[in-house]
């Protein structure tokens, strides 16, 4: 239930910060402050995103598979690689490694 | 009005649109706009398609995570915003309170709040489709949409990224979510670290700057300074903190050289 209650919440305030950036006056949230803000907080929170998922191991930080396949990752990206192929090289070197014994 | 997205509006999925051809000239002739027309649907359709296959991974995570299929879809059909979609099911897995793994997913979701902003005055939409179109004012079809010359094109891009995508991404959700479970052990596929690899390709593009670096990399020591001491998805919210501390001290760095108001001003 408590899932169903977090996916409602989610739902509905991505939804509506959606419709406010349509529905409200070009220029009331235009502010230089406000913007540089709006764009700072998704680095924010993508790269902790990023950080957690790959170390968290029952709230402390490791080293495993999954950070040798987010390198792997990230090499992919330094080469231009496409979005869908960035994930997959991860996933494939994570279990690869795994599957070494790693 | 139809410059690339720049600072205000950091961009999502970066490959494909970095991908995008440039586009042509407006030409004057009719068979010109017919051409264009093509072009950005055929552009939209690729970001739409390549972006959309990646909801298999997400189907895969969410189920994997201890979510039911339903619920995997539901997410899909009704948040339609990826990073936070991926955000709010890792955070419940990991046995975080549904309100701080909600908010941190807000949170990610507020920067289509920006786009719309810029989109509304581009697409010129009629009040009463207002509604409709914002489920579908996300990355891609926000960096699809401001790359086009001119409203129509515009209009076309937005449209066709967002029906693809839309389609794309909650089939493949839902093949995913089905297929969570005859797949036996996630890990053992790695499937767990498409979550983050997900969030580190969105990341990549906006790092262009001094300042998004340090954000980011202050947002990292927060994150991994907090794991231990914090309940789960906790640590994710106090990271998001490096924003304004990092914008914070970009202003006071200036603020020694400069009236800082009206250098901020000029941004």
């Amino acid at each position: 239930m408590t899932v169903w209650l977090a996916i409602a919440w989610t739902a509905l305030g991505c939804y509506l910060v959606k419709l406010l950036g349509l529905a409200i006056p070009a220029g009331a949230l235009e502010r230089p402050v406000v913007r540089r803000l709006a764009a700072l907080l998704p680095v924010a929170l993508l790269a902790a995103l990023t950080v957690l998922q790959t170390l968290d191991d029952g709230g402390a930080p490791v080293l495993d598979a999954r950070a040798l396949g987010l390198a792997a990752a990230g090499v992919a990206l330094l080469l231009r690689a496409p979005f869908l192929l960035v994930v997959a090289v991860a996933v494939v070197v994570t279990a690869g490694t795994r599957a070494l014994g790693g | 009005m139809t410059e690339p997205a720049t600072e205000g509006a950091p961009l999502g999925a970066s490959p494909p649109p970095a991908a995008l051809p440039t586009p042509p000239p407006p030409a004057p002739g009719r068979d010109g706009a017919a051409d264009d027309v093509r072009g950005t649907v055929r552009d939209a359709l690729g970001v739409g398609i390549a972006v959309g296959l990646s909801g298999f991974a997400f189907g895969v995570t969410a189920v994997s995570g201890g979510l039911s299929v339903p619920q995997a879809c539901v997410l899909s059909l009704l948040v339609f915003t990826g990073a936070s979609q991926f955000a709010l099911v890792s955070a419940l897995a990991a046995g975080g309170n549904p309100f701080t793994a909600a908010a941190g997913a807000f949170f990610l979701g507020v920067r289509n709040c920006f786009y719309g902003l810029r989109l509304s005055t581009l697409l010129a939409l009629p009040r009463r489709v207002r509604p409709l179109a914002a489920h579908w004012v996300i990355d891609e079809t926000s960096v699809v949409a401001l790359a086009q010359p001119g409203r129509r094109l515009a209009r076309v891009g937005f449209a066709v990224t967002g029906l693809s995508l839309y389609l794309c991404w909650n089939l493949t959700t839902l093949f995913g979510a089905l297929g969570a479970g005859s797949i036996g052990d996630p890990e053992a596929w790695g499937l767990d670290v498409a979550g983050p690899a997900v969030f580190l390709a969105l990341l990549a593009p906006m790092l262009r700057g001094t300042v998004e670096r340090a954000t980011a990399a202050l947002a990292v020591l927060i994150a991994v300074g907090c794991l231990p001491l914090l309940p789960a998805g906790v640590p994710v919210l106090a990271a998001a903190l490096a924003a304004p501390l990092v914008l914070c001290g970009a202003a006071l760095r200036r603020g020694g050289r400069a009236a800082p108001a009206a250098r901020e001003a000029d941004r």
